[in-house]
């Protein structure tokens, strides 16, 4: 049987069965503040290094999902995990004491979605019983891999967004109960050609629309159908350029947009400039507060569609612009037929 | 008196950075690339010096003046030992500066600890 | 995709914010004058004691990166430096900061390989480009210098 309409994927078994967030002590002054399942006040849990504490992020993540399941880690088929670090090391150290088997990827701020995407189709296929999808950034240690050292006295301009420091874990199997993820659609490498290491947000709003759109398109469905379409971390220059792009085709998204990056932190009282970003800053939200909401009802349809700039730091010294790509996931809180 | 040009000065020299940074695309480290070289040549060509006696540290402490003590530097040392003053004259002025954050540099990273930033 | 990269590009100049110079421009006048006026201060304090002018400024240049480094170490100098702008980053409390924060920074990979081979990873080019600057002119200084002879 065939669960494929275009290039979307739609699913009949999967749910995301448990989930868990954990935070810094910014993500934790934010609005949402409250929600994780573990706050790390001083961003480093005993670690000795920035990329050590990363992997500690994720490793805490999985182990509330664990607990939550009840499962232990032997029982979980794989764990499908990526982040921001060089060879992702924040997944591979953080997991490596559980001895899952283990499925590395990069879609930068994406990774969540691509995690889910890739943990629903084993599922529905029947490969798989149990697959927990992870990630995490943190702000420390994507300054000093991207950006600049830390104590440095850099200026950070308007449009720049602030890395958060979270980790998200989700278990993805077949119990019958909300959140249901419906259908998927992986999204194409978009290069708007921006060059600007500080405007992420511009570089990846082509490829949510683009995903978005077909996403839609296949599924045969407006914004309207929607209760939410959640973007990862377009930050206020995406989110308005995603707007944009949607007008365009004389659709308007922005009622039913919100995005994780404009939420996770209050950008009056909070020194963000653009907004959250990071692969952690919308797993945060999904795994701290959409989740919940959505298995209990009180939001029926929604869209979560992360956004990742595919940003190299020397492909820009190069001369090289910044691409960006999205995945799209639908959940609802109704099993689908 | 010398305090107040001191400070318009070594403003001017300042907000004209800011102007760069926020005015065209050029990124902070390319700036300060410029004011270096853009002291050099103003020191070769006699400008800078003038400017330094007028406005002591105002000129002096900006990285224009960095790059006007390079060019004293090597102008002195060819004077005194010839072409290979070329070479020797620039670290020779500015290794006061340049060995100072180098130890210095050291020094902190040996005591203190890397930042984290949290945002309050 | 509906749109080209030049129209993206336009659309992308519009919606992203610049920085609000009335704030930025007086804030690096201000936080670079007083760095400067500090310098000044040192200067004649470190004169008074009967040092040359020239030592002085040695000394004072000494003195401004001793500080950098310290504020750095502290964290209170990025704090600053996101006010300040062009305030700290023209003077040579600019220069002492890039030395400094790298060599903290990676000072977790070793002391070798980390502190020392990265220190100079930010402030490097302000010395490559200043000192062979400083060469080409030394070079057309001395043929100058024959000709007038």
């Amino acid at each position: 049987m065939k669960y494929c309409e275009g290039r979307t994927m739609c699913f009949r078994k999967p749910s995301v069965l448990d989930f868990a967030a954990v935070a810094g002590k910014t993500e934790n002054e934010g609005p949402f503040g409250g929600i994780f399942d573990e706050v790390i006040e001083d961003n480093k849990g005993g670690a000795e290094t920035w990329e050590q504490a990363e992997a500690l992020f994720q490793r805490r993540a999985v182990g509330h999902v664990l607990r939550k399941s009840g499962l232990e880690p032997d029982r979980i088929d794989l764990v499908v995990a990526g982040d921001l670090l060089n060879q992702c090391v924040g997944s591979s150290y953080g997991l490596k004491d559980y001895y899952m088997p283990f499925l590395g990827i990069y879609g930068a701020c994406s990774t969540f979605a691509e995690g889910l995407l890739l943990g629903a189709a084993l599922v529905n296929a029947g490969y798989m019983d149990a697959v927990i999808a992870s990630t995490s950034s943190h702000y420390s240690t994507a300054e000093r891999q991207f950006r600049f050292p830390l104590n440095y006295g850099g200026v950070r301009t308007p449009t720049s967004q602030w890395t958060a420091t979270a980790a998200g874990a989700a278990l993805i199997g077949s119990s019958g109960k909300p959140p249901f993820i419906r259908a998927a659609t992986i999204g194409k490498i978009e290069d708007m050609g921006i060059t600007d290491l500080n405007n992420m947000g511009a570089a990846m709003a082509g490829a949510a629309y683009d995903t978005l759109t077909r996403h839609m398109k296949h599924r045969g469905t407006h914004p309207e159908n929607y209760d939410l379409i959640i973007t990862g971390d377009l930050g206020q220059v995406g989110s308005d350029l995603l707007y944009d792009l949607f007008r365009r085709d004389g659709v308007d998204i922005k009622s039913r947009h919100k995005d994780c990056g404009m939420l996770l932190y209050d950008r009056t009282m909070q020194d963000v400039h653009a907004g959250g970003s990071g692969c952690g800053c919308s797993a945060a939200m999904m795994c701290g507060h959409f989740f919940g909401r959505i298995r209990d009802g009180e939001l029926k349809k929604v869209l979560y569609c992360a956004t990742g700039a595919l940003m190299s730091p020397t492909m820009v010294q190069q001369g090289g612009s910044i691409p960006g790509i999205a995945h799209c996931v639908e959940l609802s809180s109704e099993q689908g037929g | 008196m010398d305090y107040l040009w001191a400070f318009i000065v070594g403003g001017i020299l300042c907000a004209a950075g800011q102007l760069l940074i926020d005015l065209t695309k050029l990124t902070p480290a390319r700036i300060l690339v410029s004011y270096v070289v853009a002291g050099v040549i103003l020191g070769a060509v006699g400008v800078y010096q003038p400017l330094v006696d007028f406005a002591g540290a105002g000129a002096s402490v900006p990285l224009t003046g960095f790059g006007n003590l390079l060019a004293k530097g090597v102008r002195e040392a060819v004077d005194q030992s010839g072409l290979i003053g070329a070479v020797t004259g620039g670290l020779t002025s500015c290794a006061a500066g340049v060995t100072a954050a180098i130890f210095l540099g050291l020094i902190a990273a040996l005591c203190f600890k890397s930042g984290s930033k949290i945002n309050s | 995709m509906n749109i080209s990269n030049e129209e993206y590009g336009e659309l992308t100049k519009r919606r992203s914010h610049n920085s609000k110079l009335y704030k930025t421009v007086p804030m690096a006048f201000l936080t670079g004058g007083l760095i400067c006026t500090l310098g000044q201060l040192l200067t004649n304090l470190y004169m008074m004691t009967g040092i040359s002018r020239d030592t002085a400024s040695s000394l004072t240049s000494i003195s401004l990166i001793f500080l950098s480094i310290l504020f750095t170490g502290l964290e209170w100098y990025d704090r600053i430096a996101q006010h300040a702008g062009a305030g700290t980053l023209v003077p040579i409390t600019g220069f002492a900061n890039a030395v400094a924060s790298p060599a903290l920074e990676f000072k977790s990979e070793g002391y070798v390989l980390g502190l020392g081979a990265k220190m100079f990873v930010i402030a490097g080019p302000v010395i490559v480009y200043g000192v062979s600057a400083s060469v080409v002119y030394g070079i057309i200084y001395y043929i100058v210098g024959l000709f007038m002879k």
